[in-house]
C-alpha cells in the first residue's frame, strides 16, 4: 500500500482543541520532525513510532480544522492532504480523526465530513478522563455500527492513553464503508447526522462543564476578568525580568570567554583574530543573549495557550484590540514584545486569520523591548536633569514613560493606517472557541518549548551570522594607516558609510560620530551603546557600567540636547535588531514583509527624530 | 430577532444564518460551526468594552462572535427552551 515496504503512514485530523497535538506527542514522544509546508508558513509536523508487532507507523498531524471548506491556510493544507493532492505528499493509508468526547456535537460533524472522502478511517474519542469525569456515557459499540467507522477510546494526557488507538492501527488498515460515502448531504443533513449518531450513542447529562463555568463566571467578568489578566500579565514581566538576567549574563560571560579561549589559540593570525572574537562571538554573544528571555516568555505563552486561557485574554481585549485594526488574539504576542520582539512575533502562530497575523507581525517591533533600555538611560541619564515635574514624577522617569506610550501609540495608529490602506477591506471574523480549561501538561510544553528553541537557533542564527560577519567585515576593513590618531573604525568602510550619513542625518541632528555607530548597530540595539563607546574611544576597562558612565560624561559635554532627544525618538522606531527581521523572515516566509516592515520602521525613525530635532532647535535645545 | 439582540442569559433558538453579502465566508463558517436550523443557543458572556464580542453556547461548545458576526443569525427567542 505504501512506498516503503510495511511502513503505514497515517494523517492526525481533527478540530482546534480536540486535543490532536497531545495525542501525537504521547505516540511519537521525542521522535518528532517540525518543519514548514513548502512555500506557507503553516507548520508540518511529522513523526514516526513502531508498534507491537513491529510495524513501522509513520504519522503526520495536519492542522486544526473545523472544515474541510478551508477558511484559512491551515485548513486548506489539511484538506489537500487529506484529499490526496497536496503537491509533494502523497495520501495518507489512513486517516485517524481526533474528537473531543465532551465537544461531539461540533466534531461529529467534521468527522462526518471526513468520512465522505472515502479513505479508510478510524476515530479516536480523545479525553475520555475529562468525559467520564462530566459524567458523559459513549456507547462505543452503538456509535461504530451508527458510524460504519471503527471507534477507539484515547487519553492523550494518560501514559498508556493511546493503547488502544496504536492496537487498531496495529490490527489492518479497515476498508472504508462504501454506504456511508453514498450521499453528498447538504450542511443541514450533516447536522441532523450528528444530531442522530448523539441520540444514538451518547448521554450528555449536560451541556457544560461546571468547572468552565464557575471559572468563566470570574474570568470573563468585565471587571474581574481584567484584573486577573493584569495580575497575570504582570506576574509574566516579573519572572521574565527577575529570571532572565542572571541567565542571560551568564551566557553572555560564557561566549566572551569562549571567544577569548579561541581567540587566544589564534593570537599569531590578527585578522582570523579579529573575525572569530570581533566578529563571531560577538555576535552569537548578543544572539544567545536573547535565549533565556524568549524561553521564559515561552514557557508562559505555552501554558496560557494548553491551559485555555489565552482565548478568554483575547475575548477580554478583543473590542479594544479590533478598533485598531487588529484582533483579541494580537495582545499575548504585542504585550510579550515589550520583553523582545522575537518570542512576541513567533506567538503570533496562536491568530489564525492570516491577515491579522501579519498586522500583529508589523507593529510587533513598535513596542519597547528590553534591548531599547540600555540606549535610553544612557541618553536620559546623561541629558534629561533628574528634576520633578508637578512635585511628584521625576523628569528622568517622565521621559521613559513618554517613549515607551510612543510606542504603542504608534503600533496603534500603524495598525489602523494598514488598515485603511490594504486593499482587501472585507470582514474577517473572530469566530473563536472558547475550549475547555485543562491543566498544562508537562510534556506538551516541553516539547514546546523546544521547537522554538530550535527555530530561533537553527533558522534565525544562520541569518544573523552571516549579517554579523557582513558588519565586522563593514567595521574593520580597511585598516587603519600606519600612526592613526582616531579609532580603527574611523578608517574603515562603515567610517566612511558614516561620513556619507552624516549627509543624510545632518538635518535629524545626528553626528558623524553616531552614524558610525548605527552601521554596527544594526545587529541589536544595545550594541549602539558599545560602539559609541569605541567610536569614542573609551577604554573598555572597569565593566560595562563603568563604559557607559564615561560614555554620558563624553556625549553630555558634546551633543546639545535637540541631538540627545532626536536619538531617543530615532530608537522608538528603529528596526536596529537583525534578529527580529530575520524572524520576519522566517514566520511570515517572505523577504518583501521583512523590506516592509524595516522600511516603514526606518521611515518614521527619520521622520519622528526629525520632528523631535527641529522641534527641540526651535526652543532653544 | 437576531442573535446580537438577545440579552446575557437568555436562551433562543437558530433559526437560519443570512449572507451578509453573496456567498458569505463567515456565514457559511457559522453554519458549519452548528449555527443550523433547530439548535438552541444561549448568551453565556460579553466583553468588558462595549459588551462585545459575545460569548455564545451552542451545542457543547463556546464561540466569541463579534455583534457583526452574530447579527447573521436569526434566532427565535424561547426562554422556556
Amino acid at each position: 500500500m505504501s512506498a516503503a515496504a510495511g511502513t503505514l503512514r497515517v494523517a492526525l485530523v481533527g478540530n482546534p482543541n480536540s486535543g490532536k497535538t497531545a495525542l501525537f506527542n504521547r505516540l511519537t514522544g521525542s521522535q518528532q520532525k517540525v518543519a514548514n509546508y513548502a512555500g506557507v508558513t503553516v507548520e508540518r509536523k511529522e513523526g514516526r513510532f513502531v508498534a507491537p508487532s513491529g510495524r513501522v507507523v509513520q504519522l503526520l498531524d495536519l492542522p486544526g480544522a473545523y472544515s474541510l471548506d478551508a477558511a484559512s491556510p491551515d485548513e486548506a493544507i489539511t484538506r489537500d492532504i487529506c484529499e490526496g493532492r497536496y503537491p509533494g505528499e502523497s495520501a495518507p493509508d489512513l486517516i485517524v480523526c481526533v474528537a473531543d468526547a465532551t465537544n461531539l456535537r461540533l466534531h461529529l460533524r467534521f468527522v462526518l465530513e471526513i468520512q465522505r472522502l472515502g479513505r479508510p478511517l478510524v476515530l479516536a474519542l480523545n479525553m475520555m478522563d475529562a468525559a467520564r469525569a462530566r459524567g458523559v456515557r459513549i456507547d462505543v459499540a452503538a456509535l461504530e455500527a451508527a458510524l460504519g467507522v471503527p471507534v477507539v477510546e484515547t487519553v492523550a494526557v494518560q501514559r498508556g492513553g493511546a493503547a488502544g488507538l496504536v492496537a487498531r492501527l496495529d490490527a489492518g488498515t479497515p476498508a472504508p464503508r462504501a454506504a456511508a460515502v453514498a450521499a453528498v448531504p447538504a450542511e443541514d443533513d450533516l447536522h441532523a447526522r450528528v444530531r442522530a449518531l448523539l441520540a444514538a450513542a451518547v448521554s450528555m447529562p449536560r451541556a457544560t462543564s461546571a468547572v468552565d463555568d464557575a471559572i468563566d463566571r470570574v474570568a470573563l467578568h468585565p471587571v474581574a476578568g481584567l484584573a486577573i489578566l493584569a495580575a497575570v500579565m504582570f506576574l509574566i514581566f516579573q519572572a521574565v525580568f527577575s529570571w532572565a538576567a542572571p541567565l542571560q549574563d551568564a551566557i553572555t560571560a560564557a561566549v566572551t570567554a569562549a571567544g577569548e579561549w579561541t581567540g587566544g589559540a589564534l593570537a599569531g593570525l590578527p585578522l582570523l583574530h579579529s573575525l572569530v572574537t570581533d566578529g563571531l562571538f560577538a555576535g552569537l554573544g548578543t544572539v544567545l543573549a536573547f535565549l533565556p528571555q524568549i524561553l521564559i516568555l515561552f514557557l508562559f505563552i505555552l501554558m496560557l495557550e494548553e491551559s485555555g486561557y489565552l482565548p478568554r485574554a483575547a475575548f477580554l481585549l478583543d473590542r479594544m484590540m479590533f478598533a485598531a485594526g487588529l484582533t483579541g488574539r494580537s495582545f499575548i504576542p504585542l504585550l510579550s514584545s515589550f520583553a523582545c520582539a522575537i518570542p512576541g512575533i513567533m506567538a503570533t502562530r496562536s491568530i489564525p486569520d492570516p491577515r491579522d497575523r501579519l498586522t500583529t507581525i508589523l507593529v510587533a517591533p513598535l513596542m519597547t523591548c528590553s534591548a531599547r533600555l540600555p540606549v535610553y538611560t544612557l541618553l536620559i541619564a546623561a541629558f534629561i536633569p533628574r528634576r520633578s515635574v508637578l512635585g511628584v514624577f521625576g523628569l528622568q522617569g517622565f521621559v521613559l514613560f513618554v517613549l515607551y506610550f510612543a510606542g504603542i501609540a504608534s503600533a496603534l495608529a500603524v495598525a489602523y493606517v494598514m488598515k485603511r490602506l490594504r486593499r482587501d477591506k472585507s470582514e474577517h471574523a473572530l469566530l473563536m472557541e472558547l475550549p475547555s480549561y485543562r491543566l498544562p501538561h508537562p510534556r506538551d510544553v516541553a516539547i514546546g518549548l523546544w521547537e522554538r528553541a530550535k527555530i530561533f537557533l537553527r533558522r534565525v542564527t544562520g541569518i544573523i551570522l552571516a549579517l554579523t560577519v557582513l558588519l565586522w567585515f563593514l567595521s574593520s576593513f580597511p585598516a587603519p594607516p600606519e600612526g592613526a590618531t582616531q579609532p580603527a573604525i574611523d578608517y574603515s568602510l562603515a567610517g566612511m558609510i558614516g561620513h556619507w550619513m552624516t549627509y543624510v542625518f545632518a538635518p535629524v541632528g545626528f553626528n558623524w560620530q553616531i552614524c558610525v555607530a548605527l552601521i554596527p548597530g544594526l545587529a541589536a540595539r544595545e550594541v549602539a551603546v558599545s560602539s559609541l563607546a569605541t567610536v569614542y574611544a573609551m577604554s573598555a576597562s572597569g565593566g560595562e557600567d563603568a563604559v557607559a558612565a564615561q560614555l554620558g560624561t563624553a556625549i553630555a559635554a558634546q551633543w546639545p540636547l535637540a541631538t540627545a532627544l532626536s536619538l531617543l525618538a530615532w530608537y522608538v522606531f528603529a528596526p536596529q535588531c537583525m534578529s527580529t527581521l530575520a524572524v520576519i523572515r522566517r514566520e511570515t516566509n517572505s523577504w518583501r514583509n521583512v523590506w516592509i516592515a524595516a522600511g516603514y520602521l526606518f521611515a518614521l525613525a527619520y521622520l519622528a527624530s526629525l520632528a523631535t530635532y527641529q522641534i527641540a532647535r526651535m526652543f532653544g535645545a | 430577532m437576531r442573535l446580537s439582540e438577545l440579552k446575557k442569559g437568555a436562551y433562543a433558538v437558530v433559526r437560519e444564518v443570512e449572507d451578509a453579502e453573496a456567498a458569505d465566508p463567515i456565514a457559511r463558517r457559522l453554519r458549519e460551526l452548528g449555527f443550523v436550523n433547530g439548535e438552541p443557543v444561549r448568551i453565556v458572556a460579553s466583553g468588558p468594552l462595549g459588551g462585545d464580542p459575545l460569548l455564545v453556547q451552542i451545542g457543547f461548545t463556546r464561540f466569541a462572535l463579534r455583534r457583526a458576526e452574530a447579527a447573521r443569525v436569526l434566532v427565535t427567542s424561547g426562554d422556556a427552551a
